[in-house]
């Protein structure tokens, strides 16, 4: 197959530098998502703080440019799981912020009824196919996602998000060779945040570059700089490609980065990386990457970005009041749902 | 009728329905060019091809996760495993995605798949090959968990658990593939969550599934050649669990002894006295005794191995204690 020498060499050099090629539109767009996805975050950790929020909750606040160029590159039929960390993915997919907002409520008109909560969203009108729980349970699933596309022969896309720290277990493996194995029309996107909670990349992982575990599968990988929507999409569209017309998998290692704890009961720093660590990342912001370009281009300056996010705040206040107001579901609906027939 | 093997009659279950809907894919270690390990799958993949009958990797996980996966989008997937012992490999998907899809996401995702396969012990297979894994699967809300006795069960119940729309653990007998039965011709198919009385009594009931089911057969002849007549109701369906058909039988017979070949420590036979006692205690004479498997590893020793299994001696002695006969 095509995972030949060259592309390995090709894939093993450092994250590629994407030309942009994208018109003003779309990339008010992007900085629109961008912004909806920290905004939203932000939020979310005031109402978790409020008490409105309650369980686990995991912040995308430093990984947006992912999400949001990931699903650039995707049509409406292509099928998503991700984490427990997917409010971002979610969003950028285009399910509504107040359904999302109501489901981390718990609250009937959430995206699962309220029974799903943080880790589990789903809005199976979008094929927004869930948050997982377990790390790496995801894998698998969309792995049979891109085996019901090939299976039915349509042209679909199936895309499984995951931490770095997912790259460790068992079912990735499993999932990979089976995805190259089958030439399943695959795309799986490794979210290196450097971090699987507390512990850092390298005191879990022997080798560094994951990207490269793909080719232990015989299948084309490629390292990305997740911080930058255009390089991601640009890789993502060459995954994408790959998988519609030839149905062959791609892992991409996006190397990305959460200013953020863990999950809201992990502060953003202090125990196991320092604040001048989470300070020298924050230069490499996918919000200020975004608004660096499209003010170097002409597109945009300081009040029109003012702009954009001021809508997207008031999108994500309209979206938390909708959760407030939202009732929550009746008792009886704790029965509900277990069974296909009878509850 | 035919009379089929009971290996042959869940072949047959696979065929016709594979034949039926094209959604449904049979996926496994050894399915496909071996036959199957125990041969369930023979000549599938010749009738159906390599697109719906599927050889796997050694990666429980991962494709039963797969299947997961496929089913939550459209297909029908029937995961084979090997035995019950390995899918301890993928408990995690059957658990923590499959049991859980349809709940977690408010109604919008189900997962229509089998996964099914030979559970319990077959002959010396020593400790790692030789265990019942029903209450384990039976405890998930979310689940079916499906055990049928005879060859027309197991074809009328394999067809019912690839058409229902929710995830089922279909455990079949290791020791029951060479089993003969009549099978009835035709789209036959026996309902899930359906208890069966297998033989009818009048002085102790013997609730039993799976390989159990023989052996409370074999136990209720020699207890008619000591005139006591007894009643013999085969679960079939471990979740749901028909709570009606025991409590007509006990309400007859007054006495009740449960056999199943798993542990006794919170054990399929646990939950049937729980049922009992809260339901319908006042039709009791006596206490509900339980047969159950030693509560060790199985050993690899012939002796020490008879020494843990049920057998029809000791539903027997069981039965003879709930009526204050030893
Ligand atoms: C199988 C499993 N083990 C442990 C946990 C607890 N846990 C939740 S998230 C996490 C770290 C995962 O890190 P990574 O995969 O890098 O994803 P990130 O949180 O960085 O997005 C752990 C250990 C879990 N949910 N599942
Ligand atoms: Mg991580």
């Amino acid at each position: 197959m095509s995972g030949s020498t060259a592309s390995k060499k090709k894939g093993s050099k450092r994250p590629a530098k994407a030309t942009p090629a994208a018109t003003e539109e779309q990339c008010r767009n992007w900085y629109h998502q961008l912004c909806l996805l920290r905004r939203f975050e932000e939020k979310a950790a005031e109402a978790y703080s409020l008490g409105k929020i309650g369980g686990f909750c995991h912040l995308y606040i430093g990984q947006e440019a992912v999400g949001v160029g990931v699903m650039a590159s995707l049509r409406e039929d292509d099928y998503i799981v991700g984490s427990y960390r997917e409010h971002g993915l979610a969003l950028a997919r285009g399910v509504p912020p107040r359904s999302i907002m109501a489901e981390l409520y718990g609250k009937a008109d959430g995206c699962s009824g309220g029974k799903g909560g943080s880790m589990h969203l789903f809005d199976a009108d979008r094929n927004f196919l869930g948050g997982h729980g377990i790390v790496g349970g995801q894998i698998p699933l969309g792995t049979g996602m891109a085996f019901a596309a090939k299976y039915h022969g349509t042209d679909q896309v199936s895309v499984s998000f995951f931490g770095e720290a997912a790259a460790n277990i068992g079912s990735f493996h499993e999932s990979l060779n089976m995805a190259a194995l089958w030439k399943l029309p695959a795309v799986y996107i490794l979210e290196n945040n450097g971090y699987g909670m507390g512990t850092a990349i390298a005191r879990a992982t022997a080798s560094m570059d994951l990207f490269h575990r793909a080719y232990s599968y015989d299948m084309e990988a490629e390292a990305v700089d997740g911080q930058d929507v255009f390089a991601v999409k640009d890789a993502m569209e060459r995954a994408v490609e790959r998988a519609r017309t030839k149905s062959e998998p791609t892992l991409l290692e996006m190397r990305t980065y959460r200013y953020v704890g863990h999950s809201m009961s992990d502060a953003a720093h202090g125990t196991y990386r320092t604040k001048d660590e989470v300070e020298e990342y924050r230069k490499r912001d996918p919000l200020v990457i975004m608004a660096a370009f499209m003010k170097k281009q002409g597109m945009t300056d300081d009040d029109g970005l003012k702009a954009i996010d001021d809508e997207v705040k008031t999108e994500v206040q309209d979206a938390m009041d909708y959760a407030d107001q939202s009732p929550d579901p009746p008792l009886e609906a704790l029965y509900t749902d277990v069974y296909a027939e009878g509850g | 009728m035919l009379t089929l093997t009971y290996r042959d009659a869940l072949n047959e279950a696979l065929r016709e329905e594979m034949q039926r809907d094209d959604r449904v894919f049979l996926m496994g270690e050894e399915v496909a060019e071996y036959d199957g390990a125990y041969k369930v799958s023979r000549g599938l993949l010749k009738e159906f091809g390599p697109k719906r009958v599927v050889d796997t990797p050694i990666a429980e996980l991962g494709f039963t996760g797969l299947g997961v996966g496929a089913a939550m989008v459209g297909l029908r997937p029937v995961i084979e495993v090997m035995t019950w012992n390995f899918a301890l490999l993928a408990i995690d998907q059957i658990v923590n995605s499959a049991a859980k899809m349809r709940y977690m996401s408010g109604g919008q995702v189900g997962v229509p798949m089998v996964i099914r396969g030979p559970n319990g012990s077959a002959l010396q297979l020593a400790a790692q090959h030789s265990q019942a894994f029903e209450a384990w699967y039976a405890h998930i809300p979310g689940l079916k968990v499906v055990m049928p006795a005879t060859p027309a069960d197991a074809k009328g119940l394999l067809k019912s658990a690839i058409r229902d729309d929710d995830p089922v653990v279909f455990m079949e007998g290791e020791m029951l593939y060479n089993l003969k039965g009549e099978v009835p011709e035709g789209d036959i198919t026996v309902p899930i969550g359906a208890a069966d009385v297998k033989r009818t009594g009048s002085d102790v009931t013997i609730v039993c599934h799976s390989k159990t089911v023989a052996q409370a057969l074999k136990a209720a002849d020699r207890l008619a050649e000591e005139n006591i007549s007894a009643e013999v109701v085969d679960l079939r369906t471990i979740r749901p669990m028909d709570t009606d058909t025991i409590f007509t039988s006990v309400s007859k017979t007054n006495r009740c002894v449960v056999a199943e070949e798993g542990w006794p420590f919170a054990g399929v036979g646990a939950q049937v006295v729980d049922y009992i006692q809260r339901n319908i205690f006042d039709e009791l004479d006596a206490p509900v005794i339980r047969v159950t498997g030693a509560d060790v590893p199985m050993p690899y020793n012939k002796r020490l191995e008879k020494e843990a299994r049920v057998d029809p001696a000791k539903i027997v002695a069981a039965a003879k204690r709930v009526l204050y006969l030893e």
